[in-house]
């Protein structure tokens, strides 16, 4: 290369090689492209226009740490202004509807258009992210999940007792205020043998007329539930909110309504528990929540859940 | 072919001895970890790695109850890349498969999820096909080329003795290794570095291994100078043992534990595997392919390469920017704003640095454009550098944070990786290995190149349905993500997003079947090359020349 003797010259595009060759393989002693070298200067050009302005040198001396940059650029504050402009932008709206609930109750929320518009897509939008894995997309729940579009309620349907199941969730320890009952594993636990389990699985089916084999022994099976499960279900298996005991008559089932998943529940003593969402979400959000929530349909005001209208979501 | 009676043969040296060593001292480790492991799948995963182990003793003992390993000098080792060849098919077809298997288990979530078998779920299947398409796939491919190549530009054979063998077998063991740990749920949680620390300390080895014996070779060579892909394959393998320990250094839990704990904490961690991540990408399937690009593309277009000073400036230019990238995966976190500002003005320099390839790759073939026309496998290698072209500049501009804020955890960035891996990596290790397998084998040509043709078609258009549905679906999510309705609420729920994704996935897997079965014809096409079943009617693209002699 250190003279400039006669290379080598590739026939095809009358360029000179380098005069090495590896293998059969010589390289043109092309210049580097033009445009290429250009926009690569221009790059590192713009990419020093960029570090002026936007935070970038570290370890300088008098800097605290880095240049901050001409623009003082700092995406943390930028996320807090976001922040602050949407919630000043549906602040009021939230007050609106925590004073409308606390002086009207939920129900006329129903009469103006606009705060029941923002009281769905804000609950819309809290239910997506927070309770539809569970509940569904459009909460209608899954086995073990109860869906909370019919009117079936085991801790009570009326807006007051929603908002409290969801502030302190179900058998939910670390809340002091989280609904609980617990019922006994009547066959895990020995507490049953096991015809007085099949007897007693057949007498509930009968309370939601499902049809029981001819060989049921029902008799059996109706003094097993009155001596173990009336306590919380209730003599005539309505079930009791207060004790979110579920009403076992109305064919709505939270564990599955077959012969087995029945005879399952009784077995194990289900212990389903949800998270409480207090602390984890702003109180005005478990507030539009547990108003959409009510509003999914099957909401009951407050006279209906003093009334025997109780019983399990499933 | 020399007969064989005057091949010099090693005999049991110190390096079968060293060998040995290593094999005897893992496999003690082994069976005290199968005995006594503190967790059940270290218990478990301690029984393969003993199997693995006494199957090396086994071949170590074959090798030299024969005489040793081949050590003429006046021959190169191709025996060598023959077997990595194979390798590389084998495990091309197993990461494919992979892939398919978990593109169908996102386009089917609720088909394909099995509760009793968590092996085979997507968590445990996603490191195996990414480790089994980058790591086994490419790094069979990098190894076999880089020792072909080594060998034929520097005019000399394969330094070392036994050790490309310990590093192609041992290569191999880590992949298993790291493979069934991932299905026995044995993993770091480090993305591209999931195996645990012992895997790691083992790939060490056979990395340091690797570099010994390609310096050595260069050492020994009979040219002036050092080929351009040989600085590629060099600063491919010596970054890649840098970024494996630096990342990898943790703390064992316990000695005969499947447990360790990282040096690096909270965001020192994070910037630490992206560090690692993108430079993996850029060292391992950048320079490393550059490297195979370097040498194929002159060799099988039969004509100069373009710039030597541009393959100077790029190299050089490539190499010290790439390194400082990594931190455009780190954007609007809790990495410090002076550092994402590094990262993206890095990864914005990078741009030309990566297509001085693209530029001398292409332009090597000026002169032999018409050779697109009639062979196949130019063509895979041409289109493949057009893919190189599409990705390093589709990098960049996802690196700027406007753009990353759109496109970042969405498809869309599935999408960029698969146009390198499918569209660049894979095509140029496919052209590679057409290319070497009649040269390895002393064949006329390939079996068929109808079967070229159609992996060619096949792959290609599996590509583009893999790339169009992810650009698709990668922007519409991010789209819906950041969408806000007028009341101030965000417009979807997370699994509302997630089910828009469903027909796109759908595509996707139809894509990768495509493309999987490109490269099942490939299998059979080298399969029956190897065989000797050449039809003699075949044209003949590009003949190697006959073996020159290393000395």
């Amino acid at each position: 290369m250190a003279d400039h003797d006669k290379m080598p010259v590739d026939e095809l595009t009358g360029i000179e090689t380098t005069g090495h060759e590896w293998d059969g393989i010589t390289e043109l002693d092309n210049p580097l492209p033009r445009w290429w070298l250009w926009i690569f200067y221009a790059s590192i050009v713009w990419s020093i226009i960029y570090m002026i302005f936007m935070p970038a040198w570290p370890a300088l001396p008098g800097f605290d740490g880095h240049t901050r940059g001409l623009r003082n650029h700092s995406e943390r504050a930028n996320v807090a202004v976001a922040m602050s402009e949407l919630e000043a932008r549906r602040g009021p709206m939230f007050a609106e509807l925590q004073r409308v609930v606390d002086e009207q109750g939920v129900r006329a929320v129903l009469d103006d258009g606009d705060l029941l518009n923002f009281t769905l897509a804000a609950g819309r939008s809290a239910f997506g992210d927070n309770c539809a894995t569970c509940h569904g997309a459009g909460g209608g729940g899954f086995i073990g999940y109860p869906n909370l579009r019919d009117d079936d309620w085991i801790w009570g349907g009326s807006y007051d007792a929603i908002r409290q199941t969801i502030a302190g969730g179900i058998r939910w320890d670390a809340h002091p205020e989280t609904r609980f009952s617990q019922m006994p594993a009547f066959g895990r636990d020995e507490l049953l043998t096991r015809d007085e389990i099949s007897a007693v699985t057949d007498y509930v089916m009968t309370l939601s007329s499902l049809t029981v084999s001819a060989d049921a022994d029902l008799v059996l099976g109706a003094s097993v539930f009155e001596t173990q499960c009336a306590t919380c279900h209730m003599a005539d298996g309505r079930g009791d909110i207060t004790q979110g005991a579920p009403n076992l008559t109305n064919n709505i089932w939270l564990y599955g309504g077959s012969r087995e998943q029945i005879q399952a529940s009784i077995y194990r003593g289900p212990y389903g528990a949800m998270p409480s969402w207090e602390n984890r979400l702003p109180e005005p959000v478990i507030t539009a929540l547990a108003a959409y929530v009510y509003l999914l349909g099957g909401g009951e005001t407050l006279a209906q859940a003093s009334g025997p209208e109780t019983g399990e979501a499933g | 072919m020399t007969p064989v009676s005057t091949i010099k043969k090693s005999g049991f040296d110190y390096n079968a001895m060293a060998v040995l060593g290593i094999c005897i001292a893992g496999a003690v480790w082994a069976l005290l970890a199968a005995a006594l492991g503190t967790d059940a799948a270290m218990r478990i995963h301690a029984w393969i790695i003993l199997a693995g182990f006494l199957t090396g003793i086994l071949i170590l003992a074959g090798a030299y109850s024969n005489g040793g390993v081949e050590v003429d000098r006046r021959e190169y080792n191709e025996s060598i890349v023959r077997y990595g060849v194979i390798a590389s098919m084998f495990w091309a077809i197993a990461g494919l498969l992979v892939g398919v298997i978990i593109a169908a288990q996102l386009a089917w979530p609720a088909l394909l999820q099995f509760e009793a078998f968590p092996q085979i779920n997507f968590g445990r299947l996603r490191p195996v096909h990414t480790s089994a398409v980058i790591f086994a796939f490419g790094g069979n491919v990098l190894i076999a080329t880089s020792f072909y190549v080594v060998q034929r530009t520097s005019r000399v054979r394969l330094a070392g003795g036994v050790w490309p063998w310990f590093v192609f077998w041992g290569y191999q063991f880590f992949i298993v290794v790291a493979a069934t740990g991932y299905l026995l749920g044995i993993t770091q949680s480090k993305e591209y570095a999931e195996p645990e620390w012992y895997a790691d300390i083992w790939l060490t080895l056979v990395w340091v291994a690797y570099l010994l014996v390609f310096l050595v070779t260069l050492a020994r060579r009979k040219e002036p100078h050092i080929y351009v892909a040989n600085w590629f394959y060099l600063a491919f393998i010596v970054t890649i043992a840098l970024l494996h320990v630096i990342n990898n250094l943790s703390m064992p839990a316990d000695w005969l534990g499947s447990r360790s704990y990282s040096a690096f904490a909270g965001v020192q961690d994070a910037m630490t595997q992206w560090w690692y991540g993108h430079n993996a990408v850029g060292f391992f399937l950048t320079a490393g392919f550059l490297g195979i690009m370097y040498y194929f593309i002159p060799k099988r277009a039969e004509r100069p390469v373009f710039s030597y000073r541009l393959s100077i400036v790029h190299f050089w230019a490539l190499i010290f920017i790439y390194i400082w990238a990594g931190p455009h995966h780190l954007h609007y976190t809790a990495l410090p704003e002076w550092t994402q500002t590094l990262g993206m003005t890095f990864s914005i320099m990078l741009l030309m640095p990566s297509w001085g390839g693209m530029i001398n790759g292409l332009m090597t073939l000026s002169g032999a454009w018409d050779k697109l026309r009639t062979d196949p496998v130019i063509r895979m290698l041409v289109v493949s550098v057009a893919f190189y072209g599409m990705s390093t500049f589709e990098g960049p501009v996802m690196s700027i944070r406007a753009v990353n804020s759109l496109s970042h955890y969405t498809d869309w960035t599935i999408g960029h990786v698969h146009s390198g891996a499918l569209g660049w990596v894979g095509f140029i290790s496919f052209g590679a290995i057409y290319c070497l397998v009649p040269w390895l084998w002393k064949r006329k040509s390939m079996f068929s190149r109808a079967l070229i043709e159609w992996h060619f078609w096949l792959a290609t258009l599996g590509i583009l349905l893999y790339i169009t549905s992810m650009w698709v679906s990668g922007i519409m999510q991010g789209l819906m993500w950041r969408a806000y309705n007028e009341l101030g609420f965000l417009e979807y729920s997370f699994i509302e997003t997630v089910e828009a994704m469903h027909p796109y996935y759908i595509i996707r897997v139809g894509g990768g079947l495509l493309y999987l079965a490109g490269a099942l014809l490939m299998a059979w096409n080298v399969y029956k090359t190897i065989r000797g079943d050449v039809a003699d009617t075949e044209e003949v693209a590009a003949q190697q020349p006959l073996l020159k002699p290393a000395q």
